[in-house]
C-alpha cells in the first residue's frame, strides 16, 4: 500500500441507524472534500479519523495511513493533524510556546527555538514568539494554528470547516496558504465544509453526504 | 503507563471515601442504640437506650427546637434569596450585594455566630451604640436575647449564613435557565419583575437548586457549633444534646446518645419528606397563580423587603466580624461605651501560643484533606473524560449524601465504630472525617468547569502528538487554574469550619481554631473569642483571596484567561 489516507468501508451508526458510510482513498497532496448539511455526520467522520469519537457511535471499517492500520491507535500516536474553524490556540501559552508544544520532540532548546522562529517567519509572523495569542488578529491566529499543526509533522491533514470564521478577504488568503503547505508537504487532506467556494478551491473530489 | 491502570479506580475510591464512613457511622449508631456495644461489654438487643431517651423530660422540646429552627431558617433563607434574585438580578444594587455576600460564604459558621452574638446581645454592640442616648440604659438590660428558649437567635444566625449560600447557588443555576429573556417576555406581557420571574424562571431554577436546599435544611436542623453559641441550653437542641451524651464517660449515656442520633436522623428524613410534600403543594398553588394571570401588585414591596433583608444579612456578618476584631484588640470596654477605652495587641500576645498551635493543626488538616479531595476529584473527572465513565443523575445524589445525612447522626456512630474495631482517635482519622465533607464541595465546585472545557483543545493537543497525561498537565489543568484554585479554597474553608468531626473523631485531642473557639463559648471571654474567631475567619478567607489573586498574576499577560 502506498502513501496516503484510506478510509475503507467505513460505516458510522448511532442508535442502530447508519449515519455515514464512505470508502475512499486520498493520495498524497490530494484533497477530498465532504459536503452536506449540518448534523449529517461530517464532524463525526473526522472524530473517527482522529480517534476521539464518542462511545455512543458504532463504527465499522478501517483507516490506513501510509499503509499502516491506525483504526485502533490512540489519538496521539496517529500523526493525523486537524484544524477547526476556531484557531484553538492554547490561551495560557505564548505564540512560541504553542508552536513548541506542537514541534516534534527532537533537537536541543536552541535548535527548537530556531525551528519555531523559522516557522513564524515562513508565514510572515517574525518576532511574534512572545506574543499572547489573544492579542493576534483572526488571520494571524489561523496562521499560527496552521504552523503549530505542521510542526508536529503529521502524515495527513483534516480540516473541519476551517475557514468559516474568517471574513471574505482573509478567507481566500488563509485557504491558499493551507492548501499550498499541504501540497508542498505532500499531505493527504480530508476537508469537511458546507461552503461551495472552499470545495472548489480545494480542487479535489467532492462527496456529498445526505441525511439518511 | 501507571495512570491507565489506576485512573478508572478513582471514581470508586472517591465514592468509598465519602460513603464508607457514613455507612460505618450509621452501623455504629444502630447497634449501640439497641444496647449492643461489645467494646463496653454490652450485648443487645435492648430498648433501654430509647427508654432512657424518652424518659428525658427535655426531649420533646429539644426535638421540636431542631425541627423548628431548621425549617424556619430554611424557609426564610430561601425566600430572601429567591425574592432578591427575582426583584434585583442584573441591577446595580444586586451586584453590590452579591459582591458583599460571596466572601461571606466562606466565613465559618462559628465565627459568624460569635459575631452575631456580640452584635445583638443585651451588652452587644447595637445596645452599646444606642445607649444611653436612645435607650436610657447604663447597664445591659436584663432580657434574654441570646440562647432564647425559642431558638430565635439560632434561627437568625442560620439565616445570615445560609442566604449567601442559597443566593450564589441560585445565581449559578440562573445561567442555564435563560432567565433574562424569560423575564423580558413576561414584562412585555405586563408582569412585574418579581411575579414575572417567579412565574417563568423560578420553576426551572428550583429544580437545579433543590439538592442544595435540602442540604441547608438537613444542616440547619442538626448544626452543633452555632447551636452551642446561639441556641438555648435548657434544653438544648437535639444535636447539642447528642454531643453532650456522647462526651459522657458513662457508657449508658453513650447508648442513649446513639438512640438520640437515630431519632435525629429520623427527624431529618421526616423533614425532608415534609419539604418534598411542601414543594408539590407550592407547585400546585403556583400553577393556579400562573393561570390567574395576576400581574403582581405587591412586586415593588416584596422586592424592597427582600433587598432590605439581604442587606441586613450581609451587615450582620460584616459588622459581626468588625466587633470580633474590636474585641480582639480591646482593653477595658465598659458598657455602654461604643468603643473600648484603649486598643492593644495584649490579647493577641496572650493567645499567641495557643492560636499558632491551633492554626498549624488547622492548616495541616485542611491542606491534606483538600489535596486528597482534589486528587480524587480530578482523577474521577479525568477518568470520566478518558474512559467515558459518565456520572448519572443518581450518582449526583450520592455526592450530596454526606451533606444530607446529619453529622450528628453518623459521626458519633463512626467514633463508636472506630472504638469497636480498635482504631485510635487522632489527627489522621480527623483528616479522613474532614474528607467526607470536603470532597463533595470540591467535586461540585470543579466538575462544571472541568466538563465545560472545550474538548476540541484535547483533540488538537492529541493530534499534535501529546499523550493524555501531557494534555491533562500542560493544557487542561493550566487552563483550569482559576476553578482549581477556587475548589482548593472552598475545600480549605469547609475543613476550617468543621467542628463536630474534629471534636468527635479527634476524641477531644485535636485542637483546631474552630474547636478552640467553640470551646470558649461557655466561658464568655470576649477578647479570647475575638482572637480565635478572627483567626478562624482569616484561615477560611485567605485561600479565597489567593484563588482570586494568583490567576490574575500568573496569567497577567494572557488575555484569553483573564475572565475564564
Amino acid at each position: 500500500m502506498d502513501k496516503g489516507l484510506e478510509l475503507r468501508d467505513v460505516v458510522i451508526s448511532k442508535g442502530g441507524k447508519p449515519m455515514v458510510s464512505l470508502s475512499r482513498s486520498i493520495a498524497s497532496g490530494e484533497v477530498l472534500t465532504i459536503m452536506g448539511p449540518s448534523g449529517v455526520g461530517k464532524s463525526t467522520l473526522l472524530a473517527f479519523v482522529t480517534g476521539t469519537l464518542a462511545p455512543e457511535f458504532i463504527v465499522s471499517g478501517t483507516i490506513f495511513l501510509d499503509g499502516a492500520d491506525i483504526t485502533d491507535a490512540p489519538p496521539h500516536r496517529r500523526r493525523v493533524g486537524i484544524l477547526f474553524q476556531d484557531d484553538l490556540l492554547f490561551p495560557h501559552m505564548s505564540v512560541g510556546q504553542n508552536l513548541l508544544f506542537g514541534l516534534r520532540e527532537d533537537g536541543n532548546a536552541t535548535q527548537r527555538k530556531a525551528m519555531v522562529n523559522d516557522a513564524l517567519e515562513e508565514v510572515g509572523l517574525k518576532g511574534y514568539a512572545d506574543r499572547d495569542p489573544a492579542t493576534l488578529s483572526g488571520g494571524q491566529k489561523a496562521r499560527v494554528a496552521l504552523m503549530r499543526m505542521l510542526l508536529s509533522e503529521p502524515c495527513a491533514l483534516l480540516l473541519d470547516e476551517p475557514f468559516s470564521r474568517l471574513d471574505a478577504a482573509l478567507r481566500a488568503q488563509v485557504r491558499d496558504l493551507v492548501f499550498s503547505r499541504a501540497k508542498s508537504r505532500a499531505l493527504p487532506v480530508l476537508m469537511v465544509t458546507h461552503d461551495a467556494e472552499d470545495a472548489t478551491a480545494a480542487g479535489g473530489e467532492i462527496v456529498k453526504l445526505m441525511p439518511s | 503507563m501507571k495512570t491507565r491502570r489506576f485512573l478508572p479506580v478513582l471514581p470508586a475510591v472517591t465514592l468509598l471515601a465519602m460513603l464508607g464512613p457514613i455507612l460505618a457511622g450509621l452501623y455504629g449508631t444502630v447497634l449501640p442504640a439497641f444496647g449492643h456495644l461489645p467494646a463496653g461489654g454490652l450485648f443487645g438487643p435492648s430498648i433501654t437506650p430509647f427508654a432512657n431517651l424518652f424518659d428525658w423530660a427535655g426531649l420533646p422540646r429539644a426535638a421540636l427546637l431542631s425541627v423548628s429552627t431548621g425549617l424556619v431558617a430554611t424557609i426564610i433563607s430561601l425566600l430572601i434569596a429567591t425574592m432578591l434574585t427575582a426583584g434585583w438580578s442584573g441591577t446595580r444594587p444586586f451586584r453590590v450585594l452579591e459582591r458583599l455576600l460571596s466572601p461571606l460564604l466562606s466565613v465559618p459558621h462559628a465565627a459568624a455566630a460569635f459575631g452575631l452574638a456580640f452584635l445583638i446581645a443585651p451588652s452587644g454592640w447595637i445596645a452599646r451604640i444606642l445607649s444611653p442616648s436612645f435607650t436610657g440604659w447604663d447597664r445591659p438590660p436584663d432580657v434574654l436575647i441570646l440562647q432564647d428558649p425559642y431558638g430565635l437567635a439560632l434561627t437568625a444566625g442560620l439565616i445570615v449564613k445560609e442566604v449567601p449560600f442559597l443566593l450564589l447557588i441560585t445565581l449559578s443555576a440562573l445561567g442555564q435557565a435563560d432567565a433574562h429573556r424569560s423575564v423580558t417576555v413576561a414584562q412585555a406581557l405586563g408582569y412585574g419583575r418579581v411575579s414575572g420571574w417567579l412565574k417563568t424562571v423560578f420553576p426551572r431554577v428550583y429544580t437545579q437548586i433543590r439538592l442544595p436546599v435540602y442540604v441547608v435544611l438537613a444542616y440547619a436542623m442538626s448544626v452543633v457549633d452555632m447551636a452551642v453559641i446561639l441556641g438555648p441550653s435548657t434544653p438544648p437542641t437535639l444535636s447539642v444534646q447528642i454531643v453532650k451524651l456522647m462526651s459522657d464517660p458513662d457508657i449508658a449515656m453513650r447508648l442513649e446518645g446513639a438512640a438520640a442520633a437515630l431519632l435525629q436522623l429520623a427527624l431529618v428524613v421526616g423533614a425532608l419528606l415534609f419539604w418534598r410534600l411542601g414543594e408539590l403543594l407550592v407547585a400546585k398553588l403556583g400553577m393556579v397563580w400562573i393561570a390567574s394571570g395576576s400581574r403582581g401588585k405587591v412586586d415593588v414591596l416584596v422586592g424592597t423587603a427582600a433587598l432590605g433583608a439581604g442587606t441586613v444579612c450581609a451587615l450582620s456578618v460584616l459588622l459581626g466580624l468588625a466587633v470580633l476584631a474590636i474585641w480582639s484588640f480591646a482593653g477595658f470596654w465598659g458598657f455602654p461605651d461604643a468603643l473600648p477605652d484603649q486598643l492593644s495587641f495584649k490579647n493577641w500576645d496572650r493567645h499567641a501560643a495557643g492560636t499558632l498551635a491551633a492554626l498549624l493543626e488547622t492548616a495541616v488538616i485542611a491542606s491534606i484533606a483538600t489535596f486528597t479531595a482534589l486528587i480524587l476529584t480530578i482523577g474521577s473527572l479525568e477518568a470520566e473524560y478518558r474512559h467515558g465513565l459518565r456520572m448519572s443523575s443518581r450518582a449526583l445524589w450520592l455526592l450530596y449524601l454526606p451533606l444530607l445525612v446529619p453529622q450528628t447522626a453518623f459521626l458519633p456512630g463512626l467514633q463508636t465504630f472506630m472504638l469497636n474495631v480498635g482504631i485510635d482517635v487522632g489527627r489522621i482519622p480527623v483528616i479522613l472525617a474532614h474528607l467526607i465533607f470536603v470532597l463533595p464541595y470540591v467535586f461540585l465546585s470543579l466538575s462544571d468547569p472541568f466538563r465545560a472545557w472545550d474538548a476540541r483543545m484535547g483533540t488538537i493537543a492529541a493530534a499534535l502528538g501529546a499523550s493524555p497525561d501531557r494534555v491533562l498537565w500542560q493544557v487542561r489543568l493550566p487552563m483550569l487554574l482559576r476553578p482549581v484554585l477556587t475548589a482548593i479554597a472552598l475545600g480549605i474553608a469547609v475543613s476550617v469550619g468543621q467542628y463536630l468531626p474534629t471534636l468527635l473523631i479527634g476524641g477531644g485531642r485535636v485542637a483546631t481554631l474552630t474547636t478552640e473557639a467553640v470551646a470558649l463559648a461557655s466561658g464568655g471571654d470576649r477578647r479570647a473569642i475575638g482572637v480565635y474567631g478572627l483567626m478562624q475567619t482569616a484561615a477560611a478567607l485567605l485561600p479565597f483571596t489567593l484563588a482570586l489573586a494568583l490567576p490574575a498574576i500568573i496569567w497577567r499577560n494572557r488575555r484569553g484567561l483573564r475572565h475564564g
